[in-house]
């Protein structure tokens, strides 16, 4: 008898338990159950995950003024005016759902954007679904045709030199620096949309972890100077690289990241290392150890 | 004969009555006060740009002509005209040379197409920085063909060049084609307005936005004055 009426009581405690777990889980300890203000059940999901999770960098408005905020560079992102960093859409239009939940999944390198991967894929939806009310952009506009990503070519000399001499002609290094240090001679006065002060990428940093804020693999970099980085200074080179030549300079950017083991500095090395690019000689332009050490300090999420 | 040319006459103009009846605002733009003075740009750090300028240029935030006169002023009819939404054809072109914009504040009509030219040996990034039109970010290396795109919502858009951050330039993208910029001598003329009750705004990057309002009866020539204060920095 009394082991019975044990049993019973864990169990109801278990389903209690396990109705709570899915219950916050479910945003429903936002406090209503059902959809206010015209929300879907998605959205009102992912109101609720948003006012646990998100609130504090990225604000009540979603205008990212959360309270957080003022301590944070960058600071987080304005969902109001629907520009976002991270797309496989070109430059001005609105990213694709996938677009936004893998900048979640994978979080932002360099910044205080964490990897949202423990939540469940559910949730990323419903945070998705949520974060698109703060902008009537969402409901006016089609997010972007992404952009096509031919198959990606051998990595061989020809196609380094190649990327190197891209690197040149389209003057990549007037931000990044000739060694793609981030300290080219426009880098010190570059400023994001929102007239905050912004670094470019410093490729040589990067150890062998090699992330980018936009993602990890070769098809990742390709994007990111293929869509631009919107809201920051980084442009779009998509009217003026063609595909292929595309993946040369991937090949070659990725020989910048000296410290990372790649098929491209392996191919490189073989070839005479990096002296038979023959890279021009500028003076780095004022770059601080604090600058290089802070992207690196927030490597490793 | 008479008879005829008559007769022709009253056609043409029952046909088209803005031939008949049709007025203009113009007028000038001035300040009052002292403006702050216009700063030197060093263009050192691109050396390709600075070789075209004998002299250092300044910046363009206020400029000013004989007389207070105030430049760059965009002057547009805001209300009352009837024939709004009438898209041109033709494209405007917004040029990158020596490392600046020219012209400066660069009006255009929603939905037309604006082609943004580099004339310089150096890359730029053109940077409209849109908040209520999209906003995108273009890279343009020199012997690049123009880049081609509009606006469809009504803004005044800064325009700026990442690569070279004295650049700053302005997109007045209006619903009207009733629009003109100031000069030098501040003056501006809105030709070609049907009778009737118009607002005319006068929008400067700096000191802000005026609205006067004017009655066309016949076609007269309306004389109005903006006058801006200027500031000190």
């Amino acid at each position: 008898m009394m082991k019975s009426r044990t049993i019973t009581c864990s169990l109801l405690l278990m389903a209690a338990l396990a109705g709570l777990a899915f219950a916050q889980n479910a945003g429903i300890s936002s406090g209503y159950p059902t959809p206010k203000n015209g929300f879907t059940d998605s959205q009102q999901r992912g109101h609720g995950l948003y006012l646990r999770y998100c609130v504090l960098c990225h604000g009540v408005y979603g205008d990212g003024n959360g309270d957080n905020a003022q301590f944070l560079d960058p600071r987080p992102r304005d969902f109001t005016a629907a520009t976002f960093k991270c797309r496989s859409t070109p430059t001005g239009t609105l990213p694709l759902d996938s677009d936004l939940i893998h900048t979640l999944i994978r979080g932002i390198q360099a910044t205080n954007m964490p990897s949202w991967r423990p939540l469940s894929d559910e949730n990323r939806q419903d945070l998705v679904a949520y974060i698109k009310t703060f902008s009537d952009r969402w409901k006016t506009e089609k997010p972007g045709d992404p952009i096509k990503v031919p198959p990606e070519p051998a990595v061989t000399i020809d196609s380094i030199k190649h990327g190197h001499e891209l690197f040149e002609k389209m003057e990549c290094w007037k931000c990044h620096g000739q060694l793609g240090h981030g300290d080219g001679p426009s880098a010190s006065t570059l400023t994001d949309s929102k007239d905050q002060p912004i670094r470019p990428y410093n490729f040589a940093a990067a150890r062998n972890d090699s992330r980018f804020k936009c993602g990890v693999t070769n098809e990742d970099l390709y994007r990111i100077f293929m869509t631009g980085v919107d809201g920051t200074p980084m442009p779009s080179f998509a009217d003026v690289i063609q595909p292929n030549d595309a993946w040369d300079l991937v090949h070659y950017l990725r020989t910048l990241q000296i410290g990372r083991r790649s098929k491209e500095n392996d191919v490189l090395k073989s070839a005479g290392g990096a002296s038979t690019l023959k890279t021009p000689e500028t003076k780095s332009e004022n770059i601080t150890p604090a600058d290089s050490d802070r992207q690196v300090s927030h490597a490793g999420h | 004969m008479r008879t005829k040319q008559l007769l022709v006459t009253l056609l043409t103009l029952l046909l088209f009555p803005c031939l008949l009846f049709a007025g203009t605002v113009s007028g000038k733009v001035t300040y009052t006060g002292t403006p702050a003075k216009p700063k030197s740009i060093d263009m050192s750090k691109e050396p390709s740009c600075a070789k075209q300028h004998a002299t250092p240029v300044t910046t363009e935030t206020v400029v000013t002509g004989p007389n207070n006169a105030l430049a760059n002023v965009v002057v547009y009819i805001s209300a009352g005209a009837n024939d709004e939404g009438q898209v041109p054809q033709q494209a405007v072109t917004y040029e990158q040379k020596g490392c600046q914009y020219i012209p400066h504040v660069l009006p255009m009509h929603t939905g037309q197409e604006l082609k943004v030219v580099n004339d310089d040996q150096t890359s730029h990034n053109i940077h409209p920085l849109a908040k209520i039109n999209r906003e995108w970010n273009k890279s343009q290396p020199p012997g690049t063909p123009p880049i081609s795109e509009k606006y469809d919502k009504e803004e005044f858009i800064t325009v700026k060049c990442n690569v070279h951050p004295w650049m700053r330039g302005y997109f007045a993208v209006l619903k009207t084609n009733h629009y003109d910029v100031s000069k030098d001598d501040g003056g501006f003329k809105l030709p070609n307005l049907p009778p009737g009750k118009y607002t005319v705004t006068a929008w400067h990057e700096d000191y802000g936005t005026q609205t006067a309002d004017v009655t066309i009866t016949g076609n007269e020539t309306k004389d109005v004055t903006f006058t801006f204060k200027a500031k000190a920095y």
